[in-house]
């Protein structure tokens, strides 16, 4: 099978405006969560989240931004960087490595331009039809993201969206994967975005009761796996890797991170938001990705979790990841990056898959923080509050990720084409 | 009432804000979408910029005859 390897990365999270700052983060285990400093926070049960650390407006031309819902921009910041880091260049029409016709873009956003929406129905209601920008519907679509970073680089392959709630930019990692294999495209912009700091998610996440209420200590508010657990922080930010296939990347002489060995999708068929407490659809997408990786279970040396700091969810995961790897999880180290960055429900995907990626290459997997009292019996090896050597050698982990309406996709990543 | 000059120069400075054009390039005589380089999602939000800022009205069958700075001046003159 053709192999796919990855080449470029960017992010700009709640740990930081960039890829650099945000593993920095990582390791450090630093927390991106704090107090909504908005008016409109006062009145709502839940007053924290992690927003990005860097406001996109620092960074975005005011001209340019005004026409782009807040997920979009920072979509394009995190592409920029993986785009540059890849080696090209941003702002070429056309360049040596780039065959337009044989590049895709799948990017993915769970919600959607939720700001553009419900600001433009603000002004709707308050001052009349006539005010409603005409911007509104390409700033909204869930599509944006994808469409604005394609414009961009040019892509002319193919631009998508796959939607699947907190599972959506793992997904769009898996669609791109099987493009790239059947030899629709050589190279893929791949991740997520998401931008729902608004009173509208949080209230509504609230009423489900799925957020932590934590307000007065928003750092320790994310922690998943901790028996004083109360639910996950929303997130926000972006992350994009390029991916291309590994001829191409050669012949290129393209700088190569590691290898995006495989993808495996299940739906759970359970409940609209419950996942399925049994955890199959959860263990087999995590099968299904290690099978169509070529690995067994006992390559898998770490697995980022979904762990989102819910009370059912994190036990529910762990037993799928018991299951998911068998005897291989005592030589697994499990983390999740959500106790630092909250959880970027859309984005989620995309920016663990990359914090899996440099912990392989690093062979240092970042630390679930705040992990205090644990959970008992869980049965795996989480990286409790430090960061954990991974040991020499080839190296496989795999990135799960979970979302409402059953879906879970779970991606495997490798560092054995990195050349030491 | 404001005078032919003030017109233009708030009208410029709606211009910049929502296309980036710099003020001074928005001069009577040029066409917003030839020589500005204003596209028409922008010309609609320039159009009811226009209706907010100096309190007239422009119906879109208004709107389509004013290609030019000087076209939107002359207008805002006549209506405001």
């Amino acid at each position: 099978m053709t192999e796919i390897v990855i080449t470029g990365i960017g992010a700009t999270t709640p740990l930081g405006g960039d890829l650099a700052s945000t593993w920095a983060g990582m390791l450090a285990g630093k927390s991106g969560v704090s107090r909504i400093t908005e008016e409109w926070a006062e009145e709502l049960p839940v007053k924290i989240a992690a927003s990005v650390a860097v406001d996109p407006s620092e960074v975005i031309e005011r001209v340019k931004a005004r026409r782009l819902d807040r997920s979009t921009q920072l979509a394009l910041i995190a592409a920029q960087e993986a785009w540059t880091d890849a080696g090209f260049d941003w702002d070429a029409e056309e360049q040596d490595g780039v065959d337009s016709q044989r590049l895709i873009v799948s990017l993915a956003s769970g919600i959607g331009g939720l700001h553009s929406l419900l600001n433009n129905w603000d002004v709707q209601r308050d001052k009349g039809y006539r005010r409603v920008s005409p911007f509104t519907i390409p700033m909204l679509m869930a599509n944006a993201p994808a469409a604005n970073v394609g414009l961009q680089v040019h892509a002319k392959a193919g631009v998508h969206t796959p939607v699947s709630a907190c599972a959506s930019s793992n997904e769009a990692i898996a669609l791109a994967l099987d493009q790239l294999r059947l030899g629709r495209a050589e190279m893929a912009v791949v991740g997520g975005t998401e931008a729902t700091i608004h009173p509208l998610p949080l209230a509504a996440f609230g009423q489900m009761q799925a957020l932590s209420r934590r307000n007065d200590e928003p750092e320790r508010a994310s922690r998943p796996w901790d028996v004083d657990r109360d639910g996950f922080v929303m997130g926000e930010g972006s992350a994009i890797l390029i991916i291309e296939t590994l001829e191409h990347a050669k012949a290129r002489g393209a700088k190569i991170y590691g290898t995006l060995a495989g993808a495996g999708i299940t739906a759970d068929s359970h409940d609209i938001v419950q996942p399925d407490p049994s955890g199959e659809g959860q263990f087999g997408a995590m099968k299904k990705a290690i099978a169509d990786s070529g690995l067994q279970a006992s390559d898998i040396k770490h697995v980022n979790a979904h762990g989102t700091s819910t009370p059912q969810g994190d036990v529910t995961e762990a037993g799928s990841i018991r299951y998911g790897l068998g005897k291989a999880v005592d030589g697994c180290v499990v983390t999740s990056t959500k106790s630092m960055t909250g959880h970027l429900l859309g984005g989620a995907g995309a920016l663990e898959t990359v914090a899996s990626v440099l912990a392989l290459r690093d062979r240092m997997v970042p630390p679930t923080i705040n992990l205090e009292n644990q959970e008992p019996d869980l049965g795996i090896d989480i990286a409790a509050n430090v960061a954990r050597p991974l040991p020499s050698g080839d190296l496989a982990a795999v990135n799960n990720s979970f979302g409402f309406g059953g879906a879970n996709v779970a991606v495997v990543v490798t560092n054995a084409n990195i050349t030491e | 009432m404001a005078t032919t000059e003030e017109i233009r120069s708030q009208l410029a400075e709606l211009v910049n804000d929502v296309a980036g054009v710099p003020v001074d390039e928005v001069q009577l005589d040029k066409s917003f979408v030839e020589d500005l380089d204003v596209d028409s999602l922008a010309m609609v939000e320039i159009i009811v910029g226009c209706e907010e800022k100096f309190g007239v009205t422009i119906p879109d069958e208004e709107s389509k005859n004013l290609k030019t700075v000087g076209d939107a001046v002359a207008y805002i003159e006549a209506h405001s």
